[in-house]
This record gives C-alpha cells, structure tokens and sequence, in this order.
C-alpha cells in the first residue's frame, strides 16, 4: 500500500472509525506491522529513535496520529538512551509503552533495559537486527541473540525475547509481547532482522482494544506510580537496594520469575521433522529460507525437517532434545557466525553431532546455501 | 512564662510537614537536600497534591529522596530523570511531576536529557541541586566546580586548560523556548528559603497549568565534599559559589 | 506592646548537631548540647537561653532534618 518516499507518505489505513475491520487483510512491511499492532493492542506510548532497518515503526506511528484516537503518546527522543528512560517512566506508572531500534542503538539502551528489568517493569522493546559489530551495516543480521538472550546489559536478568519469522508475526507479538510482559512483570524483547522488518507480507491486523484508563492501572497494578492515595504507602519504582540480603532476596524473586516463565512460556514449530534425517534449527527470516530448504532436500531425497524456536528466551532446549533423538545431525542456521548453536548443544548434550551454518555482515544465504551446508558438513 | 505553657498544639507555628515522613534522612549533618525536601513535602501538601505528584529522584545523594518525600517515587538511571519524566507527564498530563537531581547528575551525564526535555517544553519541574560536587561518590570534580576548586579529582584545584570551565546549565536552559521558568535560588538562611520555597511552588503550578518546563536552580552546599563545617560552607558559598551562579530569576515568561 | 514568647521542640533523636538553626536564631537562643549526645553520637541542639525565644521559627526553616518545633504566644 504505501510508497515510503520521505514526505510522500500515504496511509490507505485510516484507522479511524473503522473498529470493526479489523479482520481486513493489508500488505505491508514488518516495521509498518508493528506501529499498527500497537494502536491496535492499546500501547500507551511509543518512544524512539530513528535508526535503519526499522525506522518505519515510527515512521508509520507518526503518520497514523494515534494520540488523535486512541490517546497514545508518540515522541521522538534525543536518544535511544533517552528512549528507553522514557519507557522506564511510562512503564513505572503502569502504561503500556514500547520503543524499537535497531543492533547499535540496542546496545545504547542496554542500562535503561537492565533497569526495567530490576524495577520489574513490563514494556517492549523491538530489535529490528543490523550487522554489526560497532556500526556494522544497515543490511539485515541476527548478531545480537546473544545480548538478547543471555542478558545484554549488566546484572543476572532475563528478556523474554520473541523471535518474529513473517510480518503477520510481528503484528502479534506486539501483543503477546505486551501480554507476557505484564503477565510477569518483566520487559519482553521482539527480536526481528531487516529482512523480516523490511519485507512486505499480508498481515491480519489484530482487533482494537481500549487502552486502559487510571482506574484499571491502579486496581490491577497496585506497584505503578499513579499518585499515592490515602488507603496505601507511597509506591517507588527501584533497581536499587544497598543491603546485600535484601538485594539477593530481589534477584532470587526474579530468579522464580524466570523459573516460571520457563515453565510456560516455551514456543516453537515443527516442520517435517517426523520421519526428518536431519534436523534443522534456525530462527526468524533464516527459518524462512530453511523451509525452503527442506523443499529442495526433498528433490533429492534428503529428509529434512525445522525446528523454529519462537521464544528464544526461554529457550525450547527440551523439545530440541526430544525432536533430535534418532536424527544423523542438527545444522544450526543463523545469521551470524554461531550463536544459538550454543544452545542447540546444550539442548542435545553431545548426543549427535551439531554443525552451523552462518553468514555474516549482513549477507543473507539462498536456500541451497543451507542444502550445501548440511552435505558438506553432516553427511 | 512556664514552657509547658508555650508549648501547646494550638500554639504551634512550625513544625516539619507531615509529607516529609519520619525516616531519618541519610545526608549528612547540615545538608541542603534536607530543607529542599521539607520545602517540596510543604508545597505539594499546600496545592492537596499528593495523590497526583510523580516524583523522579536521580543518581546522588538525592537517590534516596523517596525514602523520606511521602509520595509517589520513580528512581531513574544517572543523568535520565528528566526522560523518565517526560513520559510520566505525557502519559499522565493531570500528574505533578518533577524531578529532582544534582549537578553530576543534570549537568554531566544528563545533559542531553536535561536540554532536549526542557527544549521540548515537558510541563515538568526540575529541581537542580547545584553544590559544585559530586558528594555521593567522595567529593569528585562536577561540571559546576568552581575554578580553582579542590575535590578528589582535581586535587590542585580546577584549572580550565584540564577540565574546561564551571558549566552555567540555567542560563543555556533560559535560551530555550521550551522553558517557561529559570530560576536560581539557596537555601542558606531564612530568607533565602522563602524566596526558594515561592520559585519551586511557581514551577509546580507552571507544570499544572502546562506553560512548559519550570528549571529552578538550588546552588547549595556539600559541607563534607568541601570539607568544611556546615555553617562555614554556607558563608564560603555566599563568597565564591554567588559570584560564579548569580542568585535570582533568569527567566519568568 | 504585646510581648511575644517562644519555645521549641527539638526532636533531638533526628537532630545531626549541624549547627545550623544555632547560627539562624536571631536570639541566640540556641546551643548546641555540649556533653550530653543522642543515640547517633550527635551533640544535639537545646534552648541554651529559653527565655530569650521570639518563636520566629528560623531555627525550624533552616534545619535540614525537620527536628525543630516552634510553639508562640502573645502575652
């Protein structure tokens, strides 16, 4: 639908008054998917930056005037760091807000992000994944599953870290990021690459939802900073605690926090892998061209199956360890140069032989890349 | 007269407000962060705002301020406060919100979150305790420190060809559009503290009323990163602190 | 001409001995305890010369801690 020339904007989508088609199917990007899940999901606030591939989410926010209907606060901040602090804010009074980068200015807003995390605040935040390291490349990448995954700023805390593989995934892991995030008082991360942030797909916008009002917030998040009222102590969102046995006491509550969403939360698909010679692992757009892989095993009569983790945090290491069994090996796809493979060993503890398959600096692989891959290295 | 006969609660002229709770505060002997929280739990119980302040306390000594200030607190990463409260106001425009921080805090890290909210107007007050010093990390050199002045990591005094000169953050904020209310006020006596008291009730309704960014200026002192006795730090302020940060409104539109 | 009498509280366990309010009372009203120290160790302040008290309520405005009470009467 719409030519993204800077100042010719045109937005076919005129939300406004038009609740009950939600059910229309669009085309768009990924990145324009995510501005119009959060309208959709009730985001009380957007606050970003500009920085490729993913400036069309505020692009997009700023185009469909939100605050004109449904009351969201969009605003472009100074910085990244500056925008992560303003999700802290809007997060410690309970709202729904988000911001979204790209890899350096994610690593900007790796202090704001470790504080949500220890003032257990719930907000989203979206890495649209360049090549880096440093300023790297705007060309698309998955070089940063390891900040998102295994902490990314300082402290022991967790994301939970939704990995979109289609632009209709991106449209719902707003909300399901939104979701979990409040579910478990915890920041959650979507964690797309330029190709799934850039690339055009139909996409079923979910439905509009209210956005909640004070009296909600404050009957259902008893911690936010609406204001003390007389019936309860004042409220003080904090990462800080000087006395050692309470701060541990702290970090071991979000330790049972994580624990939880373990037990929950673990999502992934399954494809062809019954019956499969050879497993695949791979993520986001990479999972996309493995599927196409295992088309063209097919034609020469290598099985092949796919195991997608959605949720990279927490991390399916026992249905890759279930699926696994009985397979002659595992190729690990990424871009990048071998990053969840460490999780894939863990997951299948020596068991079978697992090999990775990666490029780097932005370069994304055809399909029989990956088909040479497995040959070359697995069988 | 018997005191017993004096001290009688109808006859009660002053006493600490009651926002300002019973925590004992951590600061040290004679700080002036313990008068501008007093003045601040006076003015927010004056304008019946408790209910509605959200109040961003920084990275200092001041951390701790929602210890003692009985209303809502967000404590912000060092130098973010006035970001987290720009999304506090924005997303809750019928709040109170201020923030409260220091000259490290404000006027090193923090500048560039400091000029852009007050650049955009946020109907937000800031409270910008300036006592030349980094006081909760040992007496480390600020942005502010006086020309000449020793601390921990200028301990032959601040020379401008090592560390560049005091940085005068209210008169660069007056020059911004978006700031309705500069001020730089002390708190060393009583005058001083009623003049103080009136500029950060008129920031706070400046933020009710939505006129833009109220920026009130305490010059204060640190007597122990100066290494001085309460009431000398206060007459060694008058000295040399006023003759670098000038006492009065810089702005009032 | 209505005299005026003060007198003070001072909450001495919060009180730090800064000296501050001593420095601010006009009447010179104010000392702080030369032996005598709270459970913090802090020489805390009296009414050396209660007599002298205006009940102005300086030493109350000054002091950073909120210990001071101000009590006043007209005679």
């Amino acid at each position: 639908m719409n030519a993204c020339a800077p100042g010719k904007m045109q937005y076919n989508d005129n939300y406004k008054g038009k609740h009950n088609m939600s059910e229309e199917v669009k085309l768009m990007k990924g990145n324009e998917a995510i501005a119009h899940a959060a309208i959709r999901y009730g985001a009380d606030g957007y606050f970003g930056y500009p920085i490729t591939p993913q400036s069309e989410v505020m692009e997009t926010l700023m185009a469909l005037k939100p605050w004109e209907d449904t009351g969201m606060v969009v605003l472009q901040a100074e910085s990244e760091v500056a925008a992560i602090n303003m999700v802290y804010g809007g997060a410690s009074c309970g709202k729904a807000v988000m911001t979204s980068s790209s890899s350096p200015g994610v690593s900007l807003k790796q202090e704001g992000i470790s504080y949500c995390a220890g003032a257990e605040l719930p907000c989203l935040v979206v890495n649209v994944m360049r090549g880096g390291p440093g300023l790297g490349t705007i060309q698309p990448s998955q070089a940063d599953y390891f900040q998102a995954t295994k902490g990314g700023g300082h402290g022991d805390y967790h994301l939970i870290v939704l990995a979109p593989a289609s632009v209709q995934e991106m449209a719902d892991f707003v909300g399901l990021g939104f979701d979990l995030a409040f579910k478990y008082r915890n920041p959650a991360m979507i964690l797309a690459d330029g190709v799934i942030g850039q690339m055009m797909e139909k996409v079923v916008l979910p439905p509009y939802r209210p956005r909640r009002t004070e009296e909600e917030i404050r009957k259902t998040m008893p911690w936010a900073t609406q204001g003390r009222t007389p019936d309860r102590e004042r409220n003080v969102i904090t990462s800080l605690e000087l006395d050692p046995a309470i701060m541990e006491q702290r970090n071991i509550k979000l330790q049972a926090t994580y624990r939880r969403i373990e037990e929950n939360e673990i999502r992934y698909e399954k494809l062809n892998c019954e019956g499969a010679d050879y497993l695949m692992v791979a993520f986001g757009s990479m999972a996309r061209i493995c599927q196409k892989t295992i088309e063209l095993a097919a034609a020469e009569g290598i099985k092949l199956g796919l195991l997608r983790p959605i949720t990279l945090w927490p991390f399916p290491y026992a249905a890759i360890n279930e699926t696994a069994k009985g397979k002659k090996g595992v190729l690990v796809a990424e871009l990048n140069a071998g990053q969840m493979i460490e999780d894939v060993k863990l997951a299948v503890n020596c068991s079978l032989p697992v090999e990775h398959f990666g490029r780097l600096g932005g370069i994304v692989p055809s399909p029989d890349e990956v088909l040479a891959a497995i040959k070359e290295k697995l069988m | 007269m018997d005191i017993n006969e004096i001290i009688k609660p109808e006859n009660l002229v002053y006493s600490k407000p009651t926002l300002l709770n019973d925590n004992t505060m951590h600061y040290c002997p004679g700080c002036s962060h313990g008068v501008v929280h007093k003045l601040i739990a006076e003015i927010v119980e004056e304008m019946g705002m408790t209910q509605d302040t959200i109040a961003v306390s920084p990275v200092g000594c001041a951390v701790f301020a929602y210890n003692y200030v009985d209303v809502d607190w967000i404590e912000a990463a060092h130098g973010r406060a006035p970001a987290v409260a720009t999304a506090a106001k924005r997303l809750n425009p019928n709040k109170l919100v201020f923030t409260y921080q220091g000259d490290g805090d404000l006027a090193a890290i923090g500048t560039a979150e400091t000029i852009h909210a007050c650049n955009r107007g946020e109907n937000i007050t800031i409270i910008f305790i300036n006592n030349g010093i980094y006081g909760m990390t040992g007496g480390q050199m600020a942005p502010t420190t006086l020309e000449g002045m020793v601390t921990a990591t200028c301990p032959y005094g601040r020379t401008p060809e090592l560390n560049g000169y005091p940085l005068h953050i209210s008169e660069l904020v007056a020059k911004l559009a978006g700031a309705c209310y500069v001020t730089r006020q002390s708190v060393h006596n009583v005058a001083a503290i009623r003049k103080a008291k009136k500029a950060i009730r008129q920031g706070f309704e400046n933020s009710m009323a939505k006129k833009g960014t109220s920026l009130i200026e305490i010059v204060s002192t640190c007597n122990t990163g100066w290494k001085m006795s309460p009431d000398k730090a206060n007459a060694w302020m008058e000295e040399h602190m006023f003759a670098e940060y000038p006492m009065g409104d810089l702005k009032n539109v | 001409m209505a005299k005026i009498k003060g007198a003070i509280i001072v909450n001495t366990e919060r009180c730090k001995g800064c000296n501050l309010c001593v420095v601010a009372c006009p009447s010179k009203v104010l000392a702080l305890q030369p032996q005598k120290v709270n459970n913090k160790g802090y020489h805390y302040a009296f009414m050396q010369n209660p007599d002298d008290c205006i009940g102005c309520a300086s030493c109350g405005i000054v002091c950073p801690d909120g210990c001071i009470s101000v009590y006043k009467v007209k005679l």
